[in-house]
């Protein structure tokens, strides 16, 4: 691992377009995409469809035909991400960008117990023994503040809860030691409590490690509060940028439509405000 | 307008017996707006489901307007209470147009002039009649789960149950749909029993809220209390902090209730 | 409705309207959007082609056939293919291009039959299994398995056996033994229906039971019965050449094309034509409905999608 020097940011893209050809015509799903990233926690905002899971997996080159990637800077770690092979690509996946998905009943293979998973995923990525995976996976499950990790560590997906699949799902993404983590809707489908307390551990994880993180969500709220950076997406582009503090004095109509229509536990039975799509901000701005 | 007693429910059987709901007890008057409230697993779309008549297997009282409800309901009783389900993908059926959606409810009741009353119900909700011979998939989340409400106004009941109404749309969309929920509302002096996970909302739709946890009603209060962040329950509490946003000291003094 | 009909272009345009007017132009709006999807898979459009073909051929057998299917010729016996006779004639001087013309009405008949007969006895039985469930479901499904235990040709066999031949007493053994596999589907689709919310919906709104099963249920079931049906229809084809070549089907002198085969092969190392011709057509037959089944699975059933 090493480190970056400091003018040279962890992953820089720039003019990151995604298509989709379709029977009736390419859907533009990311339409140049521009934003750096350091050792810092960064929020994709954005509704359905606004492209920001696209832009996630495009990160990893995840996205499969009939989709298309392209873009004029795809940089990770000096790495050009869009110049180099499958099996390289293949290296730098999970080894140094992990990725976290929405609902770990998916991303967890069923017929394997936890703990195998995540010491597979220790082992593909380091020369050790057996029983060196085992107590470094028992670490893990200690360090996402699983309380009994032996336990877990012979259970079966299903047989543990949503937050407990999620814990270990980011355990199995971090085992590796990866420099970015791209967390895509990782709490959404957890209770309000379980997903505090999910946060909390990635929180801790991704500033002692000094990780880059990328924070996919449509909840606004959440990526205030838990980033340092969020961008706001819309129709395929970036429509705003902002330190997550400063959210609330948003500048573009969207992001402050956004934020209007949330109803608040202060502020009852007024008519919640109506976002108005104004065409203009499918638009290319200048650079925010 | 509902009176719900002791309700309890059970799932499953012999050695794996779920007891989703225990001695839930609660009351909603008319034209209130009731909110039930609690994370996943916590019982309350299953005593909203039991009120609806989806759940056979519940012990205790349910009385709506003034009438003590059986295991099975008839007619009458679903021209009175309409429901509106979480998931508008989920809660059309896929090969019928809007028009045979909206038809059924009139054609089950036997009532007259159908034509006039799925103009008015697709006026009602803010949709024009040219999304009357759409199928769901060709309508967005928003659309569908307006067709949902429509479906369910179109018996012009007096209480409308909603599970979750807005849980699975986008931020503006759902600002849209609460609108027309507290618009019908005022409009119609309907009575509203809402089940979600989000605290603003009840706080914005509701007038009183229950907070549930693990099949139990912890608490019952105005919205009044919760919006001046005073209530008594300690799980309340934790909610209303947890709902707040990301906090690392918050995360920090998390407590588990479950057991409780 | 005239200057929308005026060119294909604009008849286009009115079937794929966003907005359709009416419950009929969306109805055939949806169904224009399955056909052009059928219409890409150039296999099912072959399969479709031939059994067009049969069809058309079935209609039109007394105006297609070149000779009578029962007028005996014994001057002509055993000609091999040739101008005249455009797949030989067999041992009593019979055009057998003409009676395979004419047994294709008979196969139809068959098929047609045991359709009718199986696709809503199956599809009643499953869905109100699947949508009831409890003791009810227990039983009919118990019912099923035992027919789904018999085999079916020899099940056809006792039966026509016990009754006497005939193509109707074919028919009935036939479905007899090709429901189950009906039911058993519907159920299983049913099943995963029963539980969602458009059926609680539904029932939130007063509807009974059997309106839930007619008017909810089964149109979801539907497309997999008929793909199912149609995948079925080579082996009631099989099954009734079978019958019919060990003699307990169709009877002489109808031209039944697996009695024809059972007569042509006393002949077939010297006269090869007189089984092959109507082999070949109950193979393509048979190739045909296949490749259709296929082609509306891909198009109707959204599992396989």
């Amino acid at each position: 691992m090493s480190a970056p020097s400091p003018d040279r940011p962890l992953l820089a893209v720039e003019g990151l377009r995604v298509d989709f050809a379709s029977p009736v015509g390419t859907i533009h799903a990311v339409r140049g995409v521009n934003f750096s990233l350091g050792r810092e926690k960064v929020g994709i905002v954005g509704e359905s469809g606004s492209g920001k899971s696209v832009t996630g997996r495009a990160i990893l080159r995840l996205i499969a035909a009939p989709g298309a990637v392209s873009a004029q800077r795809l940089e990770f770690d000096g790495i050009d991400l869009m110049g180099i092979d499958e099996r390289a690509m293949r290296s730098i996946r999970g080894a140094r960008i992990a990725m976290v998905m929405q609902d770990p009943k998916f991303s967890l293979n069923p017929v394997m117990t936890v703990g195998r998973q995540i010491a597979e995923a220790y082992l593909v990525h380091h020369d050790a023994t057996r029983g060196e995976a085992r107590s470094r996976t028992l670490e893990m499950l200690r360090a996402v503040r699983i309380r009994d990790p032996e336990r877990v560590f012979d259970a079966y997906p299903h047989e543990v809860s949503g937050g407990m699949g999620q814990r270990a799902m980011i355990a199995m993404m971090l085992i590796p030691g990866p420099d970015l983590l791209i967390a895509d809707e990782p709490t959404s489908a957890l209770d309000v409590t379980v997903q505090m307390q999910v946060l909390s551990i990635v929180d801790d994880l991704v500033t002692a490690r000094g990780m880059g993180l990328i924070f996919i969500s449509h909840d606004l709220n959440l990526v205030a509060s838990f980033c340092d950076r969020v961008l706001v997406m819309y129709g395929g582009r970036i429509v705003e940028e902002c330190r997550a503090s400063e959210l609330r004095a948003a500048r573009h109509p969207y992001t402050q439509g956004l934020l209007a229509a949330l109803p608040r536990i202060d502020d009852a039975g007024r008519e919640l405000a109506v976002l108005q799509r104004d065409p203009a901000w499918l638009e290319p701005s200048e650079r925010l | 307008m509902i009176e719900v007693e002791d309700l309890s429910v059970t799932f499953g059987r012999h050695t794996s017996v779920v007891r989703a709901v225990r001695q839930a007890t609660f009351r909603v008057g008319e034209g209130e707006s009731f909110g039930l409230v609690g994370e996943s697993g916590s019982g309350k779309s299953t005593v909203l489901r039991a009120v609806a008549g989806l759940i056979e297997n519940w012990s205790g009282a349910i009385t709506v307007a003034g009438r003590q409800q059986g295991r099975r309901r008839d007619r009458a009783f679903y021209k009175r209470v309409q429901m509106v389900f979480q998931d508008p993908y989920g809660s059309l059926h896929p090969r019928h147009t809007v028009d045979r959606i909206l038809v059924e409810p009139v054609a089950i009741h036997r009532l007259d002039t159908a034509d006039r009353r799925i103009e008015r119900a697709l006026a009602d909700v803010g949709l024009g009649s040219r999304f009357r011979y759409r199928y769901p998939h060709q309508l967005s989340g928003g659309q569908r789960q307006r067709i949902a409400i429509a479906r369910a106004l179109i018996l012009e009941p007096r209480v409308l149950l909603l599970d979750e109404p807005t849980s699975s749309l986008d931020v503006s969309v759902q600002a849209e749909i609460l609108n027309l929920l507290q618009r019908l509302r005022r409009e119609r002096g309907l009575t509203y029993l809402l089940v979600t996970h989000n605290l603003a909302i009840v706080a914005h739709m509701c007038e009183r809220v229950a907070v549930m946890n693990a099949g139990r009603i912890v608490e019952a209060l105005d919205v009044g209390v919760l919006r001046s962040e005073n209530p008594t329950h300690p799980y309340t509490r934790q909610l209303l902090q947890a709902s707040k946003g990301y906090d690392r000291e918050t995360a920090r003094g998390l407590v588990d209730f479950a057991d409780a | 409705m005239s200057a929308r009909l005026d060119s294909p272009a604009s008849t286009r345009q009115w079937l794929l309207a966003e907005t359709p007017s009416s419950r009929l132009q969306a109805r055939l709006g949806e169904a224009y959007l399955a056909w052009r999807a059928f219409r890409t898979n150039p296999l099912a459009m072959v399969g479709l082609g031939i059994v067009v073909a049969l069809l058309v051929v079935a209609a039109l057998a007394p105006w297609i056939a070149t000779h009578s299917p029962v007028t005996q010729d014994l001057t002509a016996r055993l000609l091999p293919p040739g101008a005249v006779y455009w797949f030989g004639s067999d041992e009593l001087g019979r055009d057998i291009f003409s009676r395979v013309v004419h047994g294709a009405r008979i196969t139809l008949t068959i098929v047609v039959l045991v359709v009718i007969l199986v696709a809503p006895v199956g599809l009643l039985v499953g869905t109100i299994a699947g949508y009831i469930g409890g003791w009810l479901e227990t039983a009919l499904m118990r019912v099923t398995d035992v027919f789904l235990a018999f085999p079916r040709l020899i099940l056809a066999l006792a039966f026509v056996a016990a009754i006497g031949p005939g193509i109707e007493n074919a028919v009935i053994a036939i479905a007899l033994t090709a429901w189950p596999p009906y039911a058993r589907i519907a159920r299983a689709e049913t099943i995963t229906i029963r539980g969602s919310d458009f059926i609680a919906a539904a029932r939130v709104q007063g509807a009974s039971r059997a309106r839930i099963i007619w008017r909810y249920v089964m149109p979801l079931c539907m497309p997999s019965v008929i793909v199912r049906v149609t995948l079925d229809m080579a082996g009631i084809i099989l099954t009734a050449a079978g019958l019919g070549f060990l003699g307990l089907g169709a009877q002489p002198p109808s031209p039944e094309w697996g009695a024809m085969i059972s007569a042509g092969r006393k002949f077939i190392l010297d006269q090869w034509w007189v089984a092959t011709m109507p082999g070949l057509a109950i193979f393509v037959v048979s190739l045909g409905f296949n490749l259709l089944g296929d082609g509306l699975r891909d198009v109707l059933d959204p599992k396989q999608r």
